[in-house]
């Protein structure tokens, strides 16, 4: 992939336009704040897609977690908004005024003190970022410093995501067990239910997910980057050329999670809770579909991918909610049988020689050669 | 030891007593091995000598049960792979190991000895002194024309060749390749050699070959294994007439 520009080839900047318009303008003036919030909670799931691309497609490193870290900075985030909802005047009829509702129900009867820091907002920030990868980095050295890869690291991964959910919902004094944390109102005073809340929220949201997918851009087309398509391929050749594989592993690692984590945050600022079922074992493997569906190469298509396999989800479970989950299998099935490079390579096989041809036809010999990278 | 440590001064690499048992079974068995500075040492042997095993333990890949291999004064077997590469030693594997979906630069860039931590990989730039040794290297291993080409499409002799290029651009100063010719053809083996001949100005080699018209070409001295143990050792001319090494080996 030889980058030609800054950032993108040319033909990736036509396509960073095209997704630029679509989220901020296209989706916006398209459909109501009912809709435009709904898109926003499906894009929420595009940066868990974005680290999945750096990850399983960049490194070959497959993670089924992870809804861990969604869940955990959705978790920060809704601590601190639960927090705020929760002033000794708006709770006066409990029998602890000032805490939680559900720490409350639970004969709690004084916030615990690890709850203590999320009244403030840069803590919180700071912890949606920080308390995700960090967990992150004690999964990645336990399993890549013993060179625990491929299927026994999904299964892992898996088993981690199965044991937080279990956490939370048995620690319900302290986390709001099954239910989750709700009834979640204000960002410092600022009513976050309100149709405006969640027009500016949208933009918030599809903003920083463009600021991620250029993130994720940079490092892709890095050393780093080359050097994770390396490791795909011939980890000990990487190992015997001076590099410490796992600390790379857990590097990347930990980036994918803290994005996972921004969209987690997201999720509960424009939906306004956060429970258990965005954490464990269906939500992760979900994650992964939204990535493969999209194409697990493509950074783009990781956000097509998101949107799509979410917006057939909220058709589809309306109408069938039972049959939903084997749709899904079957959907991964197929994607991974038919089109292992999902949508992207769908466009990259087929679409863009179409264009190509008729480009061609319309006008003299093209100016400029089209240097296509195989990949 | 006392004679060993003195020994070790004028070796680049000084194997003692080195011994590796997998379940029991000893595919290297108290084997004590030397290599001078600028030296090409071939080893040659029967399949399942234990050849590869040498290589695999020199470079960190497999740990010793017993025995210790000295580099210029370090002693391998309690380092961890990256920093025996870092030491000085190159490998090269017994299939051509590259990174089939990048390009021959992106091979030899990777392997630069520069931006080797996480930090130094996000902010490596693909500076003047990088490019110009990569074609250095490139032009060397006879890539030049090929620099821009995926790795993929190589073919089999022209990726041996790269790997060894990933390797001289490294300037370990023990380089060790393993078969480095096994599906070459003859005018790629000519090529070879003289550029084997040729790097060893400033590095030791230990190549591991069965290709004896190969071997003749570049040893400076043969070893000659057989079931983990020195079977034999010395010039190519006293390897050959050696007995016990047409008997186990030449023979057929
Ligand atoms: N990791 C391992 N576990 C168990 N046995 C091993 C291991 N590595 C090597 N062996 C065994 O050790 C012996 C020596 O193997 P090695 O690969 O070193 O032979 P070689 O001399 O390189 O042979 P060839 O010429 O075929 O490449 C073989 O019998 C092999 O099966
Ligand atoms: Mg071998």
């Amino acid at each position: 992939m030889p980058a030609a520009g800054f950032l993108f080839s040319k033909k990736e900047w036509l396509y960073f336009t095209i997704l630029a318009a679509l989220l901020l303008v296209v989706m916006p003036l398209a459909v109501d704040v009912f809709r435009l919030n709904l898109i926003g909670k499906y894009l929420t799931y595009a940066f868990v897609a974005i680290g999945l691309v750096l990850l399983w497609g960049g490194g070959g490193i497959l993670s089924l977690g992870q809804g861990i870290f969604f869940g955990l900075g959705g978790y920060c985030m809704a601590m601190f908004l639960k927090l705020e909802a929760s002033t000794p005047a708006a709770t006066k009829i409990q029998s602890t005024p000032g805490i939680p509702d559900f720490m409350d129900w639970n004969q709690i009867t004084a916030l615990p003190s690890w709850w203590q820091p999320f009244y403030s907002l840069t803590f919180t920030i700071v912890a949606i970022i920080l308390v995700p990868s960090f967990f992150a980095f004690v999964i990645g050295a336990a399993m890549f410093k013993r060179r625990v890869g491929g299927v026994y690291f999904a299964i892992i991964t898996q088993a981690v995501a199965a044991i937080l959910t279990i956490l939370i919902i048995g620690q319900q004094g302290y986390t709001g067990g099954v239910n989750g944390i709700t009834d979640l109102r204000t960002l410092h005073g600022w009513d976050i239910r309100t149709d405006s809340a969640k027009l500016i929220l949208y933009f918030v949201n599809a903003l920083l997910l463009i600021g991620v997918l250029l993130l994720a851009q940079s490092v892709r087309i890095s050393k780093f980057g080359r050097l994770l398509i390396a490791m795909r391929d011939r980890e000990d050749r990487v190992r015997f050329s001076g590099y410490d594989v796992a600390n790379f592993k857990i590097f990347i690692f930990c980036l994918a999670a803290a994005i996972s984590a921004i969209g987690g945050a997201m999720f509960t600022l424009q939906v306004g809770f956060m429970s258990p079922s965005f954490v464990g074992i269906v939500p992760s493997i979900e994650m992964v579909i939204f990535a493969a569906v999209g194409g697990r190469l493509s950074l783009f298509g990781a956000i097509y991918g998101a949107l799509l396999v979410n917006a057939a989800k909220t058709t589809f479970s309306e109408s069938f909610p039972e049959l939903w989950l084997f749709a899904m299998g079957g959907l991964f099935i197929a994607v991974v049988m038919a089109f292992p490079f999902g949508l992207a390579g769908v466009v990259k096989d087929h679409v863009e020689p179409f264009f190509a041809k008729a480009l061609a036809r319309f006008s003299k010999p093209s100016p400029e050669p089209q240097p296509q990278a195989a990949e | 030891m006392q004679v060993n440590e003195q020994l070790s001064k004028d070796f680049i690499l000084s194997i003692d007593s080195l011994t590796v048992s997998f379940d029991g079974f000893k595919a290297v068995n108290d084997l004590s091995l030397y290599v001078d500075e600028n030296e090409i040492r071939v080893i040659i042997g029967p399949n399942g000598a234990g050849k590869t095993t040498v290589l695999d333990l020199i470079c960190g890949r497999t740990k010793a049960t017993s025995g210790s291999i000295r580099f210029d004064g370090l002693e391998l077997t309690k380092m961890r792979e990256h920093e025996i590469v870092h030491a000085g030693v190159g490998r090269k594997f017994q299939n051509p190991s590259i990174y089939e979906d990048l390009t021959v630069f992106e091979n030899l860039e990777l392997s630069f000895p520069k931006g080797r931590s996480v930090f130094g990989a996000l902010t490596f730039r693909r500076d003047r002194e990088v490019i110009e040794r990569v074609e250095e290297v490139a032009e060397m291993i006879f890539l030049k024309d090929h620099l821009h080409t995926d790795a993929a499409i190589l073919s089999h002799g022209q990726k041996q060749w790269l790997e060894i290029g990933m390797l001289l651009i490294q300037k370990p100063r023990l380089l060790m390749l393993d078969e480095p010719v096994a599906g070459m053809s003859v005018a790629e083996r000519i090529k070879t050699a003289e550029l084997l001949n040729t790097i060893t100005r400033n590095q030791s080699v230990i190549v591991i070959e069965h290709d004896m018209k190969f071997v003749e070409d570049i040893a400076h001295r043969v070893t000659v294994l057989h079931q983990g143990k020195v079977l034999s050792e010395g010039s190519m001319e006293r390897v050959k007439h050696d007995p016990r090494v047409v008997e186990v080996y030449l023979g057929h």
